[in-house]
């Protein structure tokens, strides 16, 4: 046998991809140029090393066995077929799976328990919570025999009453308590009696189904142990956040887990958290004593890890003639695990989006014996703007007005809820752009006017909206005397381009070329990075990293003056200097975590801050069948300051892409009988593929925010908030007909 | 997947031989399906005959006009020959309509003939399905059925065959070679699949050991007017809604030919032979269209999930004839 | 085990498989070849995309054993324009899909050269099709990308298509 599977060439083990630099920069800045990734080399060709691509000698293999039952628990295990498969190493049970401890509570500034996926202790308990949940794992000295085996245990089960069919829990939903970042309920004036006196309304109920993130990726671990001391390789969206929570659950001390991330294949949430598959892979090394890995099948990434909550929604808006909203009611049910899950903040769009003086919002609860759910791109505002800019559409159809013209005669000059200031707003001029730039004025109103063809054509838009975020960041940056930089933050890298946009900040920020600049990422040896999430990684170590090219720039200069700060360096005879902000100490980090915390409650307390913008698209519905076909996009966005004109663009039209997904296809099958998802694989759960997809016109406004570092609010998530409404709106200006309950299928428009 | 004892055979013969011999033994074509299959531990057979090195890759002309089709032709290379895109576009048209390139680029034309349903509690080892496990009940009646049949189905089966090559060979009249150690016999297509009834884990008249060696066209001039479509629930690599495959010869306004088969609505590609007969000698119109599409679906039997498809198949096959007649064939 | 002799980008490997292991799981976890990916492992994402004489396949439902005298061509064998094109459109983002993507596109251009049509082509009969974006929307959609980064993509494929034929067509008029 040939091949690396015997090979002990530690070096394979690199945590970074060394790629030759393309001389792409003229001089000066780079901020804002659409520079290629600094990874491309490794990507196209097959050099990039995801979770699973680490050899190691002895390596296992994992495969997990999934409970068929909703609730109740194992009452016993047949494993005597599945051990006979030859190669088979060990099956473990909660009979006999060493132990592990159950997550602790999550606190503000314990983020390693707020990545808890479930509060399940697998193997660890009897019980079962959701159909699917994994109850054996079998380990074996090949793929194939783990997965044979896998499903040749038997598992019997005393099952109990289950509640699984959220559509008819909806009465059973309890309104939510809420915290200071989001309220359960919020009110301004009263809505319900503005809204039964308006001239004009409407009240809608619109549906959202469950969605799965569907990263290609499916999640994988490599994980060994050596003593106490643990290497963990996997594709996660918070190195940190992972490191601490394992460090809890084995009851071992952080600094012996060295997490391994390099590059993320696709994540969108469902990488944030920590589920099964990954306790279970380190679970099974320390039980064998092997390297173990384990990539879940793409049923088994349905069944352990949770996916987007739907949603049941209400929308009533009243307005006056004149389109003036005078009360805005946004009410919304959607689902939690009783094993953990969030609430998919379906309602917050409408506290920010539009000037009424009378606005109620509320979220209630139901808990399910499901998988729990999770972050999904943009939680609570991709599913909340589609209800939502839905609504607007209809509202402004029976006004008789233009959307645009009813958008912006309800823009607000402060936060709507609150009465808060925005710290940068730039709807109307996206909407005038955008407007312009697609035609819009070309759109005849009344639906059904326009043709090409056979084909029905209808033009919608719907306006993005999603909050900013940061975390704390620990960054060093070294400059050599050869002129060299050297970035070193323990960040993510899904796809976002996170070491180019870094490299193209510390470039400028030290007055030195781009290909001059390294980024060390992706591995918790280095300075403690943020999670990858909430749109906020790029600016949280944007902050960081200027504070830390700042301290160097007076570093060198402190030891000479004129010329570059490398001619300084190489003039005091110093090989590099280096500056390092955030601490990497247990109490330094607390201290910063709690500094950052109260900064930015103080920041939260003052101003609002958000990305938002305009999506236009127009779509083509055949009268015969009903299929819908979108055959041209435009997103307008103010976004802030842009770092990398060609990934912010790549990322703002993959969201648009997912939306569009969401608009028209997506959907996850809960059988409401049983509470097993029956479509998990991407032959059924149908995400957009290429003939789906139309060009994707994107533009920015490129103005910074005052309030944030560089002027940066956050892109990764924008783009998929509003797709929905602009295709649902669009949908009916085709064809007359509205469809509140996504996805919007050809059936619907029968 | 179970192990599995892999053989490569000489021949034909060889090949018949070594099923005939292992009772759990299957062939294995372009492995599209049946790996996918074995993986999920719902096909578990003991040996494996691996098929595709065998001589049955050409595509012949047949005196008369004809054409033959060896059975282990790869999709894509079928549906991109001369032959078929001049003479039976509607079949070029179904298999690229099919899957992916890469799958048509797999899978053989035998192969396809022989996939097995995507009934969601089908696939699901933990769901009831009289399929897999005959007796078990079906899952699928009271559950999620959105790609169930609308014709043909039964108590104990509502899956539909998810082939669209098969649509258009329906439509074509063609007749299937099989061989074992018994010898070759010919099915016509039109039998070749069956409807569930009580048994269906019984999806084809082919014995377990009977190896599909080719398909025959028969000459069908009506066919180069042709074309099929798909509706689907994206644009590609889906399986079919509803699918129509439909040819038509319009002499002085009146139908002299047609040939129409209907997919993604029963546990076989079906043959519309009801809609035919109201169509040949009417006159090629929007409402004969719709008159013939309303007696073939006459008997047709929606579920909660599927019932859209019966209105959608009417629409589908109204506006596919309309579509050959106005614009002509896909060729 | 079986010996199974592999032809893989230009080499031959002597691989002791049993027959259920896939062309995918082959190059993965026997030959150190990750850059192919698991995406789904049925057929159904495109990620496992790699060439057999050329031919695009899913190596995910090819049993390894099955292609013994094919030359298969992976990612970490390609050297083609395609790569700097995905680069400079973009066309990836967290670049998992990519491998696939990018001999996808190898396979399809060359199924075009041949003049293979697709389910969006007009005129079957006809021949020479012309490769636009439809066509190769088509074309690709067997490779999912959940980034998103479809227009990318096409993008690149474009340049590069655009490039061949422009160098086809003065050898053509020349002769």
């Amino acid at each position: 046998m040939t091949g690396p599977r015997d090979a002990t060439n530690q070096n394979q083990l690199m945590t970074q991809m060394e790629s030759p630099p393309r001389p792409q920069s003229a001089a000066g800045p780079v901020v804002g140029k659409p520079i290629d990734r600094v990874d491309g080399q490794a990507k196209t060709s097959g050099q990039a090393r995801f979770a699973a691509e680490y050899p190691y000698p002895g390596l296992a293999y994992a495969a997990l066995v999934h409970s068929t039952v909703a609730r109740g628990r194992v009452t016993g295990f047949d494993v005597a077929e599945a051990a006979a498969v030859p190669g088979v190493l060990t099956i473990l049970t909660h009979e006999n799976a060493p132990s592990m401890k159950p997550p602790p509570r999550a606190t503000l500034t314990n983020g390693g328990m707020i990545v808890t996926g479930t509060t399940v202790n697998y193997l660890n308990t009897d019980e079962v919570h959701w159909n699917g949940q994994p109850v054996a794992v079998v380990v074996a000295e090949t793929l194939e025999a783990a997965r044979e085996a896998a499903g040749l245990v038997r598992v019997a089960y005393r099952e109990s009453q289950a509640t699984v069919d959220f559509a008819t829990e909806e009465e059973h939903a309890v309104p939510l308590k809420g915290n200071p970042l989001q309220r359960g309920t919020a009110r301004k004036g009263d809505a319900e009696a503005a809204f039964r006196v308006a001239p004009v309304s409407v009240d809608l109920r619109f549906t959202t189904p469950p969605l799965n993130h569907n990263a290609i990726e499916p999640h994988a671990t490599t994980a060994v142990w050596d003593g106490d001391r643990l290497t963990v390789h996997e594709g996660t969206q918070g190195i940190a956040w992972l490191r601490a929570h394992l460090a809890a659950r084995f009851g071992v001390p952080e600094a012996s887990v060295r997490v391994i991330s390099p590059f993320v294949g696709g994540a969108f949430g469902g990488k944030g958290p920590v589920w099964a598959g990954t306790l279970l892979t380190v679970l099974a090394a320390r039980a064998t004593g092997r390297p173990v890995r384990m990539m879940l099948t793409r049923e088994g990434v349905y069944r352990t890890v949770g996916g987007r909550s739907p949603s049941i929604q209400r929308v009533a808006l009243g307005a006056a003639a004149d389109g003036r909203l005078t009360a805005l009611i946004h009410t919304g049910v959607t689902g939690t695990g009783r094993v953990g899950g969030l609430p998919e903040a379906v309602t917050s769009p409408s506290g920010h989006l539009y000037a009424a003086p009378n606005i109620l919002l509320r979220h209630s609860l139901v808990e399910l014996d499901l998988l729990p759910n999770t972050f999904m791109r943009a939680p609570g505002e991709a599913p909340g703007t589609f209800a939502l800019e839905a609504a607007m559409d209809e509202l402004a159809d029976k006004l008789g007005m233009d959307p645009i013209t009813l958008r912006m005669r309800n823009e607000p000059e402060t936060n709507p809820i609150d009465g808060k200031r925005f710290s940068h707003r730039l709807l109307r001029e996206a909407y005038a752009y955008g407007a312009q730039r697609f035609g819009w004025a070309d759109r005849t109103p009344e639906p059904g006017s326009m043709r090409d063809g056979r084909w029905l054509v209808g033009m919608g838009v719907a306006t993005a909206h999603h909050g900013t975020m940061r975390f704390t960041a620990n960054v060093t940056v070294r400059l050599s005397a050869d002129g060299s930089v050297l970035v070193r933050c323990g960040l993510q890298e899904m796809g976002m381009g996170a070491a180019t946009a870094q490299a193209q900040i510390a470039a400028d920020a030290l007055g030195v070329p781009f290909e001059a600049v390294r980024v060390e990422y992706g591995d918790s040896t280095l300075p403690t990075g943020p999670g990858a999430g909430a749109s906020a990684q790029t600016v949280s170590v944007a902050a960081s990293l200027l504070a830390a090219c700042d301290k160097l720039r007076r570093k060198v200069r402190a030891l000479g003056e004129g010329g570059s700060l490398a001619e300084i360096l190489a003039r005091a005879g110093r090989d590099h200097v280096e500056a390092a902000v955030g601490s990497q100490t247990r109490l330094g980090t607390l201290a910063g975590q709690a500094k950052f915390i109260a900064k930015f409650l103080r920041d939260h307390r003052r101003w609002v801050k958000a990305g938002c913008g305009a999506q236009f698209c127009e779509v083509r519905v055949d009268p015969d069948t009903g299929e819908i076909r979108v055959s041209r996009w435009l997103g307008v966005f103010d976004v802030g300051k842009v770092i990398n004109a060609k990934t912010a663009a790549s990322q703002l039209r993959g969201g648009i892409v997912m939306g569009i997904g969401m608009a028209l296809s997506e959907e996850t099958l809960v059988d409401p009988r049983t509470g097993r998802i029956m479509n998990p694989s991407l032959a059924e759960y149908h995400v957009p593929v290429h003939a789906d997809i139309p060009p994707i016109d994107i533009h920015y406004l490129d103005e910074p925010d005052p309030t944030m570092p560089l002027g940066l609010l956050g892109l990764g998530e924008i783009g998929v908030t509003g797709v929905a409404a602009a295709i649902a709106n669009a949908v009916h200006h085709a064809t007359g007909k509205r469809v509140h309950d996504l996805p919007i299928t050809l059936d619907k428009l029968l | 997947m179970r192990s599995f004892a892999y053989v490569r055979p000489p021949d034909v013969a060889a090949a018949v031989r070594a099923v005939a011999a292992e009772p759990d033994a299957k062939f294995l074509g372009g492995g599209t399906n049946l790996v996918d299959l074995m993986r999920e531990g719902i096909e578990r057979p003991g040996t494996v005959v691996d098929v595709t090195g065998l001589p049955l890759q050409q595509i012949e002309e047949l005196p008369g006009g004809g054409v033959r089709i060896g059975a282990l032709v790869r999709n894509s290379s079928l549906a991109a020959h001369r032959l078929i895109r001049t003479r039976y576009p509607m079949l070029a048209q179904a298999i690229l309509s099919g899957a992916s390139a890469q799958l048509r680029n797999m899978a053989t034309v035998g192969g396809n003939l022989l996939q097995r349903t995507r009934c969601l509690y089908f696939y699901d080892g933990a769901a009831a399905c009289n399929k897999r496990e005959p007796g078990a009940g079906c899952a699928a009646r009271d559950g999620f059925h959105r790609g169930g049949a609308i014709l043909g189905a039964s108590g104990a089966c509502v899956a539909t065959h998810p082939s669209d090559m098969c649509v258009a060979l329906a439509a074509l009249d063609a007749v299937v070679e099989a061989e074992s150690v018994r010898g070759v016999r010919r099915i016509p297509l039109a039998g070749f699949h069956r409807l569930p009834g009580d048994t269906p884990h019984i999806e084809t008249e082919l014995a377990a050991d009977e190896l599909i060696t080719a398909v025959e066209l028969p000459a069908s001039p009506v066919a180069a007017h042709s074309r099929y479509r798909k509706v689907r629930d994206r644009a590609s690599y889906a399986f079919a809604l509803v699918s129509v495959a439909a040819a038509l010869e319009v002499r002085h306004g009146a139908v002299t030919g047609v040939r129409l088969a209907l997919g993604g609505v029963a546990a076989k590609p079906w043959r519309a032979s009801k809609a035919e007969q109201a169509l040949l000698g009417a006159p090629a119109t929007e409402e004969s269209f719709r008159h013939a599409a309303e007696i073939e679906l006459a008997p047709a039997e929606g579920l909660p999930g599927n019932a859209f498809k019966i209105e959608l198949a009417r629409r589908t096959i109204v506006a596919t004839l309309r579509q050959v007649l106005t614009q002509g064939g896909a060729a | 085990m079986p010996a199974v002799l592999l032809r893989v980008n230009g080499t031959t490997h002597e691989l002791d498989l049993e027959p259920q292991v896939s062309l995918l799981d082959a190059l993965r976890e026997h030959l150190g070849l990750t850059g192919t990916k698991k995406g789904c492992d049925q057929g159904a994402c495109g990620a496992c995309t790699v060439l057999a004489d050329g031919v695009r396949v899913n190596a995910c439902l090819a049993l390894a054993v099955q292609y013994e005298g094919r030359e298969i061509t992976t990612i970490e064998g390609v050297a083609s324009p395609l790569q700097a094109a995905f680069v400079a459109h973009d066309g990836f983002q967290c670049g998992y899909c990519t491998s696939g993507q990018i001999c996808s596109a190898i396979g399809m251009l060359a199924e075009h050269g041949d003049d293979v049509p697709s389910a969006v082509t007009e005129h079957l009969a006809a021949g020479g099709v012309e490769l636009t974006d439809a066509e190769i929307r088509e074309r690709m959609s067997g490779n999912l990308c959940r980034c998103g980064a479809y227009n990318g993509i096409v993008a690149a494929i474009k340049e590069v298509a655009g490039a061949d034929a422009a160098a086809r067509v003065p050898a053509e008029a020349a002769r």
